[in-house]
């Protein structure tokens, strides 16, 4: 494991969740799974002292130094990197806001395709995620199970034959996993039956949440699809019921609505879709928030066909590096929120201006 | 005031802060409500848990909570008053601890009380995990009172029972 706190080449390249490529990912961006754990033998991280905090995260780290073909996983120490730092990997997904945001001894171990990063000392002592592009659960179950197995070989976890794996808060116990499914479902906002469809999964035990531009006029149509309970259903079943019951069913009225949009009104949708992408190759500043809005509809022109010489790997890169931390670093210096949006203008024009090719 | 969802008395009043528009009040019955903070998360795990922990009032005498509240895990000390503000549990020992007073808690939150699925190849003794939290636990306390005779006494022993554990790994 390699101990770093560079992030110059992690800056230029995008993570292998966001090639934009994989089953249904013109809809589903990623398909994500974490696992909760905890040491059996240390008090669960609200009741831990800062010793404890420390032993917990020297003790892990020095297990997975050990462990077999992780010579190239990068391990960032939470507690030493800056704001902006730690900003970054919350904007890669690969950690949380709440690790991000909290105090003591942390970190975090990522593979060098960022397809799995394992946070030390979250609301549990581990919590372990894998991520891949598309709607792919099945490998990304595979791929963390054996992860698992992996750091179990070492780590000693709290168990309970009746309550499962045990967590530090009761709505994650039993299997201590949780399924996350990104959706791109902007032509459900539009025809405005979204509020519909997920009022009609509430039955179901999942949870829908909009992702990005939360409190702001514009949104980037990505909603979030998971799973609510953890107790009581295998592995297998969990991700059965958000992987083949739920997600198909929303992808499936997704398409309609994109084909009602393009049967009923396909000048104007082609009309809003051509001067979005005016407004991101042309604009001198730009907030984040105007930039996910227009890239969502150029990315529903692209998969519609009304566009092209444009790669969706390419918006989805250009939906994380125009994000604050992003920017900065690709700057390497801090910019102010006004210096940000004449930044991002720029590094869009270059951009989608390099990727038509003039 | 009635529910908003039908005409029993509303007896929840949640204000919910997370809805693009601003704040949102919510004024529900008790069975509205139960619906709405089961299948809410975008609000942060803790306020869940919390207010399903609430639930746990429903049905029991005040004398009885109050003789719940009090009640304190031996291992790590958080008393079932401090898990029902904050959600969050203090060691894996509580769950043996306070497993009856969870299991309604389990039903409400999983509508299960049983974990099927994978379990580890390797099971921890409980009883030396809970007793090594313990000493830690222990230790702490002897150097907030600057005892430091005593802290390094408890960490001998635990040092002892780590290497008793890395000893049973290399096996």
């Amino acid at each position: 494991m390699k101990q770093t706190t560079d992030f110059g080449e992690l800056a230029t390249r995008s993570g292998e969740w966001m090639r934009g490529t994989g089953p249904e990912s013109d809809i589903v961006v990623s398909s994500r799974i974490r696992l909760a754990r905890n040491l059996a033998d240390f008090p669960f991280i609200r009741r831990c002292s800062d010793e404890d905090r420390i032993s917990i995260e020297r003790t892990v780290r020095a297990k997975m130094e050990k462990l077999e073909g992780w010579k190239e996983v990068h391990y960032f120490d939470l507690e030493q990197l800056t704001e902006i730092d730690r900003q970054f990997l919350v904007e890669r997904q690969l950690v949380s806001r709440e690790i991000a945001d909290a105090d003591g001894a942390r970190g975090v171990a990522v593979s060098p395709t960022e397809q799995f990063s394992v946070m030390v000392n979250e609301e549990d002592h581990l919590r372990i995620q894998v991520m891949h592009s598309g709607l792919d659960l099945k490998s990304v179950w595979t791929q963390i199970n054996s992860l698992d197995d992996q750091l179990e070989s070492s780590i000693l976890y709290a168990f309970h034959s009746t309550f499962g794996y045990l967590t530090s808060c009761p709505t994650n116990v039993g299997t201590g996993l949780r399924v996350s499914v990104m959706l791109h479902l902007p032509a459900l906002v539009i025809t405005r039956q979204i509020e519909k469809v997920f009022r009609s999964m509430q039955r179901i035990n999942v949870t829908v949440r909009g992702l990005y531009g939360e409190g702001s006029q514009y949104s980037g149509d990505f909603y979030q699809v998971s799973n609510q309970t953890t107790l009581g259903r295998s592995e297998t079943e969990l991700v059965e019921l958000v992987g083949d019951n739920v997600v198909p069913r929303i992808i499936e009225y997704e398409r309609k609505a994109r084909q009602y949009l393009l049967d009923e009104g396909k000048q104007d949708l082609h009309d809003d879709v051509s001067r979005s992408l005016g407004i991101l190759s042309t604009a001198k500043k730009i907030s984040s928030e105007e930039t996910m809005h227009y890239l969502s509809k150029v990315r529903l022109g692209l998969n519609l066909g009304l566009i092209d010489d444009l790669a969706v790997g390419t918006i989805n890169k250009l939906f994380m590096q125009t994000q604050p931390a992003h920017l900065q670093k690709l700057q390497g210096r801090l910019l102010r929120s006004s210096e940000r949006n004449v930044e991002r203008a720029t590094y869009l024009q270059r951009h989608l201006s390099d990727a038509f090719g003039d | 005031m009635k529910c908003q969802y039908c005409e029993k008395p509303a007896t929840f009043h949640i204000t919910e802060i997370t809805e693009p528009s601003g704040s949102q009040v919510m004024h529900l019955c008790e069975e509205h409500a139960r619906g709405f903070l089961q299948k809410e998360e975008a609000n942060p795990v803790a306020s869940i848990a919390s207010a399903l922990a609430k639930q746990l009032d429903l049905g029991q005498t005040k004398k009885e909570l109050e003789e719940l509240d009090r009640k304190a895990c031996p291992v790590c000390g958080i008393s079932f008053f401090e898990f029902r503000n904050t959600g969050r549990l203090g060691c894996p020992f509580d769950y043996s601890h306070f497993a009856s007073d969870l299991t309604p808690l389990m039903t409400n939150i999983h509508d299960a009380v049983e974990h099927c699925g994978k379990r580890p190849r390797r099971s921890a003794a409980a009883d030396k995990q809970a007793q090594m939290i313990q000493l830690r636990r222990e230790m702490e306390e002897a150097v907030e009172r600057e005892d430091y005779e005593k802290a390094s006494e408890l960490r001998d022993e635990l040092r002892r029972m780590e290497q008793m554990d890395e000893g049973a790994d290399a096996s």
